[in-house]
Formats: C-alpha cells, sequence, structure tokens
C-alpha cells in the first residue's frame, strides 16, 4: 500500500554522506593534498580555472578535488563561488607582447626574432605509457635560459609591419561583461570572445574542427602560439594611475587566416584570436578558429556552417549551463508525464474504437 | 583558507536590487520576458537557479517559505532549495500553503487558493513560448514585439488535424492581459485557469535563459483556444486514494509490477490537510486496469 513518501531530507543528507566517503575513497591510501593536485595536475587546474572564469589556483585546486576529479563539476563550483565576489572594474588590457615567455612557437615562420622556444609540451612525445612514472622516481632538473627580454614580438604584429595582415580594430575602452549583462545578438567581438574563453573546451575543439573538416573552412595557420606569465594592471580611480595587481599565465593563439579584400582595400590575411588562462593550447587555438568563423559575416563571407552562427554557438557553448540543463532530467517529471499519459490514453482509446474498415475518423475531428 | 561569509539569502546587494528592478518591470509589462544578469548559484542550471534569484530578491527575514516540486514539499530539489534558504537567509519553511508569505514552485499550482499576501515563484526552464517553434531568439523577439502569433495558432490546428486534440498538455501557452503569450512554465494545463485574476503575485525566474516576467494579481490570463475547440483543464478522472478529493490533480502511483496503479494527489500539502481534517479515502476504490489488457 503506498503512502505519501516523506523522509526526503534524511534520504539527501544520507546520499552527501556517502558522496563525502566515496570522495575520500580507501582511508589506508594518503589523501590528496591541493598542492599535489596544483603541481601535478597542473593541467586539470589551468582548465577549470579558465572556464571557471577565476583566476586562483588554490580554489581551483580545491574544486577539482571536492569533484573527484569532474571537470565540469569543478569548474561549475568555481563559478558559483565566483558570483559571491564583487566586481570591482576591469583591468587594463594584459600586454602578451611583455609576456615571460615559457613556450612560444610559430607555424609561419622557420625563425623569427626571439625564435622557437619549445617548453613544456607533449607535442613531440610518443604516447607510450610511461611505467616507470609508475613508482616516484627523481626528475633531473631541466636546463633553462633566462629569458630574452623584449625579443618576442608575435607574429601578426610582424605581418602588420608590412600591411599583410589587418590590423587588430582598436576597442572603444568599454568591454563587456557577460556575466553583469546578458547576452543579446548580434553579440560584439568582446562579448563573443568572452564566452569562448569561458566556452567548454571539448565544444569549441568539435566545432573548430568541423571549421578544418569544411563546415566553415577558413584557411588557418597557427601564426603563433605563446604561453608564459603576464602582469595584470588595474587603473585605481582614486590613485590616478595603474596599480599592478599580479600576474597570471595565460595561452595566447594568433590564427592567420585567408585573405579578404574589395575594390577598396587590398587583400589581406585576416586574423582568429584566443587566449585562455594557464597553458590550454587546444582550448585556445580552438577558440582562435571559432573566433574566426564567427567573423565570416563581418568579412562577406558565405555563412550557413555551424561554426558560424553566433546564436548557435554562444548558446551552447558554456558547459555548466549545459551540464545543468541536461542532468536536470533527471528531476522528477511526473506532474508532466502524467498529463501526457492521459492524452495518449485518450489517443489510443479513439485509436482503438476506430472502425478498422473506415479511415476517417482522425480526418473528421480535423475538420 | 578561510570559508567566505554569504549575504542574506546568499546575493549580494546590488545584485538583488538589479532582479528586482527586472521583477518590477516584468510587472509593468505583464508576460514580457525581461532579460536580467542571472548569476551563477550554487545548485545548477536547470534546477531552479532562475526561481532561487527570484525568491532571494525577494525574500525578508520576516517571509515564511514554502517550496515545492511537482506539488510536493519532500521531492528531493524541493528539500535541496528549502534547505538553502534555510541555510543562508535562516528564514523560516512551511509545508503549510496557507502559512508561506513566498512560495517557490516547479511544474504546479498549488491546489489551496492564494491570497493578496502571498507571493508565487515559478522555476522556468524554458521561458520562450516561441522557441520550439522558432529556436532564434532575434526571432521570437520580433514576434513577441509584432504579437505576430500565428505561427502559434498554427501549431496547435496542426495538433488538433493530426491528433484530434490540441497535443500539448504541460507548459500549455497563456496570453497575459490580452497581449503576450507566455509559457506559464511546465505546469499541467490543469492549472491554467488558476493563474488568471490569481489574488496573489506571481513572477517567474528562468536563470540559464535570464528572463524575468511576471502576472500581477488579478490579470486576465487566457489559454489559447479556437472557439471549436475550447481549452480543456485535464485532471484523471477519479478521486484521491488518500484522501478522497475530486478535484486536485493526480499523480499515478504504480505499486505493483501486475499493472496496478493508484491515484493520490500531487499537492500533498492539500491531501495532507484533507486528511487531517477527517477525509479519507472513498468507499473501496477501485484498482485501475491496464489500458488493453
Amino acid at each position: 500500500m503506498y503512502v505519501a513518501v516523506k523522509g526526503g531530507e534524511r534520504a539527501i543528507e544520507n546520499a552527501h554522506a556517502l558522496l563525502a566517503d566515496a570522495r575520500r575513497g580507501d582511508r589506508n591510501v594518503p589523501e590528496l593534498t591541493l598542492d599535489q593536485i596544483d603541481n601535478q595536475l597542473a593541467l586539470g587546474v589551468d582548465r577549470v580555472m579558465c572556464e571557471g572564469s577565476l583566476y586562483d589556483r588554490e580554489l581551483a585546486a580545491l574544486a577539482i578535488k571536492q569533484a573527484r576529479g569532474d571537470m565540469i563539476e569543478a569548474i561549475f563550483l568555481l563559478r558559483a563561488y565566483r558570483t559571491t565576489l564583487p566586481r570591482f572594474g576591469a583591468s587594463e588590457p594584459i600586454e602578451t607582447g611583455d609576456m615571460d615567455i615559457r613556450r612560444r612557437i610559430s607555424a609561419t615562420f622557420k625563425d623569427l626574432p626571439g625564435g622557437q622556444v619549445l617548453g613544456p609540451t607533449f607535442d613531440y612525445t610518443h604516447r607510450l605509457l610511461d611505467h616507470g612514472l609508475a613508482e616516484e622516481a627523481d626528475v633531473p632538473t631541466p636546463v633553462t635560459a633566462p629569458a630574452d627580454a623584449g625579443a618576442f614580438r608575435s607574429v601578426a604584429d610582424l605581418l602588420a609591419d608590412s600591411g599583410l595582415i589587418e590590423r587588430a580594430q582598436p576597442g572603444n575602452g568599454e568591454v563587456g561583461d557577460l556575466t553583469r549583462e546578458p547576452l543579446s545578438f548580434p553579440a560584439g567581438r568582446d562579448l563573443r570572445l568572452q564566452n569562448l574563453a569561458r566556452g567548454d573546451e571539448g565544444f569549441l575543439l568539435a566545432l573548430a574542427y568541423s571549421t578544418q573538416r569544411g563546415f566553415g573552412r577558413n584557411h588557418p595557420f597557427a601564426g603563433e602560439i605563446r604561453y608564459g606569465e603576464v602582469e595584470v594592471e588595474f587603473f585605481a580611480e582614486d590613485a590616478g594611475f595603474a596599480v599592478p595587481l599580479g600576474g597570471v599565465a595565460v595561452t595566447e593563439c594568433q590564427m592567420v587566416n585567408q585573405f579578404t579584400g574589395s575594390a577598396t582595400e587590398a587583400p589581406r590575411f585576416t586574423r582568429g584570436y584566443g587566449l585562455s588562462f594557464g597553458q590550454t593550447e587546444r582550448k585556445s587555438m580552438a577558440m582562435a578558429l571559432v573566433d574566426r568563423a564567427l567573423r565570416a559575416e563581418e568579412l562577406g563571407e558565405e555563412t550557413g556552417a555551424p561554426a558560424q552562427d553566433a546564436e548557435f554557438v554562444l548558446s551552447h557553448s558554456d558547459n555548466v549551463q549545459a551540464t545543468g540543463f541536461v542532468e536536470h532530467l533527471k528531476l522528477p517529471h511526473y506532474v508532466d508525464f502524467q498529463s501526457e499519459l492521459g492524452l495518449l490514453r485518450k489517443l489510443q482509446a479513439e485509436f482503438y474504437a476506430r472502425d478498422p474498415q473506415s479511415d476517417t475518423s482522425l480526418q473528421d475531428a480535423a475538420e | 583558507m578561510t570559508a567566505p561569509v554569504y549575504n542574506f539569502a546568499y546575493l549580494d546587494e546590488q545584485t538583488k536590487r538589479m532582479i528586482r528592478r527586472a521583477i518590477l518591470k516584468a510587472i509593468a509589462i505583464p508576460g514580457y520576458q525581461v532579460p536580467f544578469a542571472s548569476r551563477e548559484m550554487p545548485m545548477p542550471y536547470g534546477w531552479g537557479t532562475g526561481g532561487v534569484q527570484v525568491t532571494a530578491s525577494i525574500l525578508g527575514p520576516n517571509d515564511v517559505l514554502k517550496v515545492i516540486d511537482q506539488g510536493s514539499d519532500d521531492t528531493t530539489n524541493a528539500v535541496s532549495i528549502r534547505k538553502f534558504f534555510t541555510k543562508t537567509a535562516n528564514v523560516r519553511t512551511t509545508t503549510a500553503t496557507v502559512d508561506a508569505s513566498v512560495i517557490q514552485t516547479r511544474h504546479r499550482f498549488p491546489e489551496t487558493a492564494l491570497t493578496e499576501d502571498q507571493v508565487l515563484v515559478y522555476q522556468v526552464p524554458i521561458p520562450e513560448p516561441l522557441r520550439f517553434l522558432e529556436p532564434r531568439e532575434t526571432e521570437t523577439r520580433r514576434m513577441h514585439a509584432l504579437s505576430e502569433y500565428g505561427l502559434m495558432h498554427v501549431k496547435l490546428y496542426e495538433d488538433i488535424a493530426r491528433h484530434g486534440h490540441i497535443a500539448t498538455t504541460y507548459a500549455y501557452p497563456v496570453q497575459v492581459d490580452n497581449r503576450y503569450v507566455m509559457d506559464p512554465s511546465p505546469i499541467p494545463k490543469f492549472d491554467n485557469p488558476k493563474l488568471a485574476n490569481c489574488a496573489a503575485l506571481q513572477l517567474f525566474g528562468a536563470g540559464r535563459e535570464k528572463r524575468i516576467y511576471a502576472i500581477p494579481p488579478y490579470t486576465r490570463v487566457k489559454s489559447l483556444d479556437f472557439e471549436d475547440h475550447p481549452f480543456e483543464p485535464y485532471r484523471h478522472d477519479a478521486a484521491c486514494e488518500l484522501c478522497g478529493a475530486g478535484d486536485s490533480y493526480l499523480d499515478e502511483v504504480i505499486t505493483d509490477d501486475r499493472g496496478n496503479r493508484m491515484f493520490v494527489c500531487s499537492d500533498t500539502d492539500y491531501c495532507e490537510t484533507r486528511r487531517g481534517m477527517g477525509f479519507g479515502p472513498r468507499a473501496a476504490p477501485d484498482a485501475v486496469k491496464p489500458a488493453h489488457d
């Protein structure tokens, strides 16, 4: 015999206790520290900071620990925390030209001022499982060189010097913030880039890939990818000058794409731009390809591919929104389902009551 | 690392003011979807973040809060949201509809009539009634601006042509104050008539989609229909098998694996109150038989 269900509250508490237990796992295994996550799962921390829109390695490490390694859950935790922080304003634009370079490569020039700096990368490794890592082992100290100050002008700037690529359009100083104003369409490039920077790496990766396979092809070259630390400054109204807030590590990708031109304009390469927190090259490159795809209309190109559709891309890039709405299907829908059942039973009853020789009953109903 | 201290009802006062401005605008233009800068909340999008932000913005320390999901106070998400406000705002909570000053709901309008002292806050997944006819926001906003609702009527007509009935059973579109077509959120259409001329203020919050809309008290709300196919609220033709109510919306509960089921009130407070008053099952309820065996 059914009685009205009671005890939801206790069931939830018990579920939380089970979660805490599963998170900790075998008590004989030492517990993870935030330092371990920050240092040894650093790229995970980078991704969580980037898509979580909050640059704080310790909080991101905490989120990863709390989320049991579920990255989207960790991003969600960081975003929810971010909501509670006051917003003082926007920083001065960072100058990636002054970056303390840890890695910088160009696929368009064999050599260039500053040179190719490979830095810490998986790129040239053979993806063979290293069983040596299963045990603790000493890691030799790598060879490094002091940064070559000022020698790292961006490839896009070098091309711009000779008029071969479009000039970066100067902004009017005002930048939008889609966490403070709801996104509306058409969205300016500042808001599009903000959306992409927060967007899900997997989603952007797939969209970027689709442009390479012909759905909105934009002939990209990786003009330059650089990763390193830049200083962030904030213009303090009271002081009347910009004060340094600290350094952030970022990855910047400048894609060089096929030229555009018109009767009055000489043909020039065009730009796609990606910028992301930490060492997040896949994300930054995908972002640059999608940024360029979203400029199709502005550049007078044929549109129609998914990656060129701003409303489609920007409305579905946020994995916190996406996971929430997909997973909300787990919530009860008894009431609506009951309504559907009612209608379905009625339609079935009418179907079975229909004279099988005649096919007119539904037609009649329509008239 | 120190634990953060959260403001009353979680949101900071600046954010609350921004949401209150959106609410005021929504009340001034009944049924119009007001964009607002929805924040990331500590519960997932799609799980009531819009309703939670609206509630957080209107809640005062003397309010008494009731939270229901599917009409029940004890469903997991209702429990979770109620606990959230107990924790962050320390407000009194209740399960009794008559004792609540703010009721946050998902998918139901309570059976008990609301009063002028109450506010009903709906959680809304997709605020745009035209969304499944036209996926682009740029288009649907234009259609609303021009009151271009022909597409919706065509959809309802096609339902009739295909099924003999309008096949929308929940989130059934309404027209508010003879102007905006509005999604009443996924309540069963059984609840639609209660939205009209309601004494309480009704607020709708869609967090993921960043929209707030409202029906002020005593406003005309009409479910879309045709003269020859008038709107019909649906309820299963049975009485609640716990309290005997013949006028409440019913949940169907499967009681064994032989196709037996029973029908009980979806509004648990309504059902409990009736049972407290001495109502019980009507004489020997027949087990409902499966449809075609």
